[in-house]
């Protein structure tokens, strides 16, 4: 994206603009939640930044930093080929923000994905939020980083067939191990 | 012959006659050669499911040609791919379906198993929720890898007994549940 | 007197126009159907044969990708993006490649784009291949599927020469590829093209003027451009509905600005045109192939630099920095430095994205991979709300959704 382009960005909102920088040939802006959907309305509707196709958007948990998610919204314009990253932190306290489903409708999948596997609430979309993959009663978000990688549970009686020890999988002591600290309950009643 | 070969892999609960012996064998051969297959297919295994199914690897020449996509008409389910635990209550609502005599392949090293998915989603192996009767490793396995499986079933089948009229009393649940439904007006 | 003409018309046509009170059904197409290409669950609302919602329930093929790929090293990833769009597996590897080389800052040798170049073209005619015969078979025409799954059955052939597994590959390493051609292949891919092109030709003579293909193609499915941006489409759907992005053309990369290619496009955005530009990709396809072999020149496939690749094993045998180094690869993973990165390439499905985030150790923070079934599936009940439920068929099977991919 052209430095032009960004510093529109900037001269537009001024301040709203937390940081603006540029990794690895991606572009990238971080904003405050509250500003979100304002500047997501501009990028949509400008001219000259026509960015028009949303492209994706996810979550990383950093867990060991406050605050702990943040939301990566990725634009892309098919007139001006340029994209634009967008990020947003969340507190784990009041994971609620607001829905870009008003005016990208092709994130409506995606902030299920956040719903279902992060736990963040989006607050005014035009569909329901429901979980993506997981089924509905499923208690957890499984992509947080204190959710263990084994954490079965399953939804119908299983034979208890005990199994080797198998990889791949965090060894003890490492960063992951140390990570999936809280233990969970095991399958659900076993048939003997 | 395939039933001196397959003495252990089955019980004979009682001796049997020239005649019933001679049954079995004609309703093994049968059996044996005309598997209707239900191919429950999820994932990546699918393509191999289709090249196996396909003119190169023909699957039609065991016999095995007709996909049944409805379990009350197959006796083979084929259960092709990664099973996770929000599919597992359907595949056994599937195998509940299907009618006696009913077989099991599990196909590929995630329905064997649970394949190099040991997470929080994945089922490790349908052999917890149903039971196998062969397995074909694989990830996914070689057409040629299937069709040995399917060759080693058809000697498991031949090897069976078959009776002609299927005379064990069906389990206290189900004559519960079809109680239950009469008293109900047929109705839930 | 009354006026009993008048009256006797009226009664006649309210006895014969009595309207039926009718409800709306509800219809599970639930994960396990012959019909649709994968385990995805549709609920849908028809009002006789017209539906009137469609929701779509994935969720029956997670794998559970991201947090496995959280848990293993940067090459231990590798099986696990074969996976995902599992027709198309060394696109898929090439993708994550790029972008782990981006996030390390390393660029790979001339010869090894060009294998990669090859090998991602091979699975992209593999993916529209089983794209069209499936869909041909879901229509009624099983020939197509048969002569489909021949061609594949060739293709895969030279697949396994190349790479050793005629579907989930893992090709590739971070800093180029494996293994290099293997002796006499350029020529058996040229005689195998030659015989897909015929296959294809066959397919393309059984399907594209055939008068009940044509009905039920034709006008089904409709997206109009400025929604299936809004929806986020990306690639061939995207192409049938008039929008020209192609990420190999829009920011080329591998050897893509070397080689000469055209980028079909379709104009009414309906199903005959996904199928139209499918098929004319194929083609494509088979031409940058053809001309890679003719611009390869012989050299290294992987970079020399032994932080990001094994060492060769002469030297892990007889040197202590071979040892130690292919000791800390294989036990702590290859140390790619901290940063985060969106790299994007072509897939036969459209745009795929990866977004990956380091945190210097050995194995990745965060993979989170932008399939593109996923918006395809989300504009899916745009595209068939208020047709007939026949109609949901071949668009659901030429937006491809790759179960792997969608619910990763």
């Amino acid at each position: 994206m052209s430095e032009a382009a960004v510093r529109r960005l900037q001269d537009r909102f001024g301040e709203k603009i937390l940081r603006a920088f540029s990794e690895h040939g991606n572009d990238v802006v971080v904003v405050a939640r509250e500003d979100l959907l304002e500047v997501a309305r501009f990028c949509h509707d400008d001219e000259e930044l026509d960015l028009k196709l949303p492209t994706t958007l996810t979550c990383v948990d950093y867990i060991d930093e406050k605050p702990r998610f943040e939301l990566v919204y990725v634009l892309y314009s098919v007139r001006k080929k340029h994209r634009l990253q967008i990020r947003v932190r969340v507190e784990e306290g009041d994971p609620e923000v607001p829905s870009l489903t008003p005016i990208y409708r092709g994130l409506d999948y995606w902030e299920r994905y956040c719903w279902d596997m992060y736990g963040i609430r989006f607050t005014g979309r035009t569909k329901p939020l429901k979980r993506l993959w997981m089924w509905e009663g499923f208690d957890g978000h499984p992509l947080r980083k204190d959710f263990p990688l084994r954490g079965r549970t399953g939804q119908i009686p299983e034979l208890d067939i005990k199994d080797i020890y198998r990889g791949p999988g965090p060894g003890p002591g490492s960063e992951p191990a140390r990570r999936a600290a809280t233990p969970r309950p095991s399958q659900l009643p076993i048939v003997k | 012959m395939s039933s001196n070969f397959g003495m252990v892999t089955t019980r004979r609960d009682e001796a049997q006659g020239f005649l019933e012996r001679l049954v079995s064998r004609g309703l093994g051969w049968a059996r044996k050669n005309s598997l209707f297959t239900y191919p429950f297919a999820t994932a990546c295994c699918g393509m191999e499911y289709m090249s196996v199914a396909g003119s190169r690897y023909d699957i039609a020449r065991f016999g095995a040609e007709f996909p049944r996509f409805s379990p009350r008409q197959a006796d083979l389910l084929l259960v092709v791919g990664t099973i996770n635990l929000k599919q597992a209550p359907i595949l056994k609502r599937v195998y509940d379906q299907m009618a006696e005599p009913k077989w099991v392949m599990a196909f590929g090293v995630c329905a064997s198993s649970g394949g190099f998915y040991d997470n929080y989603a994945v089922l490790q192996g349908i052999d917890r929720i149903i039971p196998v009767d062969v397995y074909v490793p694989g990830c996914p396995p070689r057409p040629e890898q299937v069709l040995d499986g399917l060759i080693l079933l058809q000697e498991k089948i031949a090897a069976q007994s078959h009776p002609l009229i299927d005379r064990t009393p069906p389990p206290p649940e189900a004559i519960a549940a079809v109680q239950s439904q009469q008293l109900a007006g047929g109705r839930k | 007197m009354p006026d009993t003409k008048n009256m006797t018309v009226d009664l006649q046509e309210d006895v014969l126009d009595v309207s039926l009170e009718t409800k709306s059904m509800r219809l599970n197409m639930g994960p396990s159907h012959p019909a649709s290409h994968g385990t995805v669950r549709f609920n849908i609302e028809l009002d006789g044969e017209v539906i009137r919602s469609l929701d779509v329930e994935i969720g029956f093929l997670h794998r559970g990708f991201e947090k496995s790929c959280e848990n293993s090293t940067w090459t231990q990833c590798l099986p696990y993006t074969d996976r995902l769009n599992y027709v198309s597996a060394m696109c898929n590897n090439f993708g994550f490649l790029t972008a782990v080389e981006k996030l390390a800052g390393i660029e790979i040798p001339e010869r090894a784009k060009y294998i990669r170049t090859i090998g991602a073209e091979l699975h992209r005619i593999c993916d529209h291949l089983t794209c069209v015969g499936a869909m041909a078979m879901e229509l009624g025409g099983f020939t197509p599927f048969l002569y489909a799954v021949e061609a594949r059955d060739m293709l895969w052939d030279r697949v396994a020469e190349l790479t050793g597994a005629r579907l989930t590959t893992t090709y590739g390493r971070i800093g180029g590829v494996n293994r290099d051609l293997p002796e006499g292949w350029v020529q058996k891919m040229k005689d195998t093209l030659a015989r897909v092109a015929e296959l294809r030709e066959d397919i393309n003579t059984l399907l594209t003027h055939n008068r009940i293909f044509l009905e039920r193609t034709k006008g089904t499915g409709k997206m109009s451009a400025e929604m299936a941006i809004n929806h986020g489409f990306t690639g061939p759907v995207l192409r049938a509905s008039g929008v020209d992005y192609d990420v190999r053309k829009a920011h080329p990369y591998w050897v893509y600005d070397r080689v000469e290619f055209e980028v079909p496009l379709g104009t009414e955005g309906d199903n005959y045109d996904r199928y139209a530009v499918r098929m004319e990709e194929m083609r494509q396809s088979e031409r940058i192939i053809l001309q890679c072999f003719e611009q390869m020149e012989p050299g290294p496939i992987l970079i020399d630099d032994w932080r990001y690749v094994l060492p060769p094993k002469n030297e892990v045998y007889s040197t202590i920095e071979g040892v130690i180094g292919h000791f800390k690869h294989v036990m702590e993973g290859i140390k790619i430095p901290a940063g985060t990165v969106y790299s994007y390439t072509e897939s036969p499905n459209g745009e795929l994205g990866w977004y990956l985030v380091s945190d210097g150790s050995g194995r990745p923070y965060k993979v989170h991979c932008r399939a593109p079934g996923i918006q395809l599936l989300g504009g899916l009940e745009d595209m068939v709300v208020g047709s007939l439920l026949p109609d949901l068929i071949p668009t659901f099977d030429l937006i491809n959704m790759i179960g792997g991919e969608v619910e990763q």
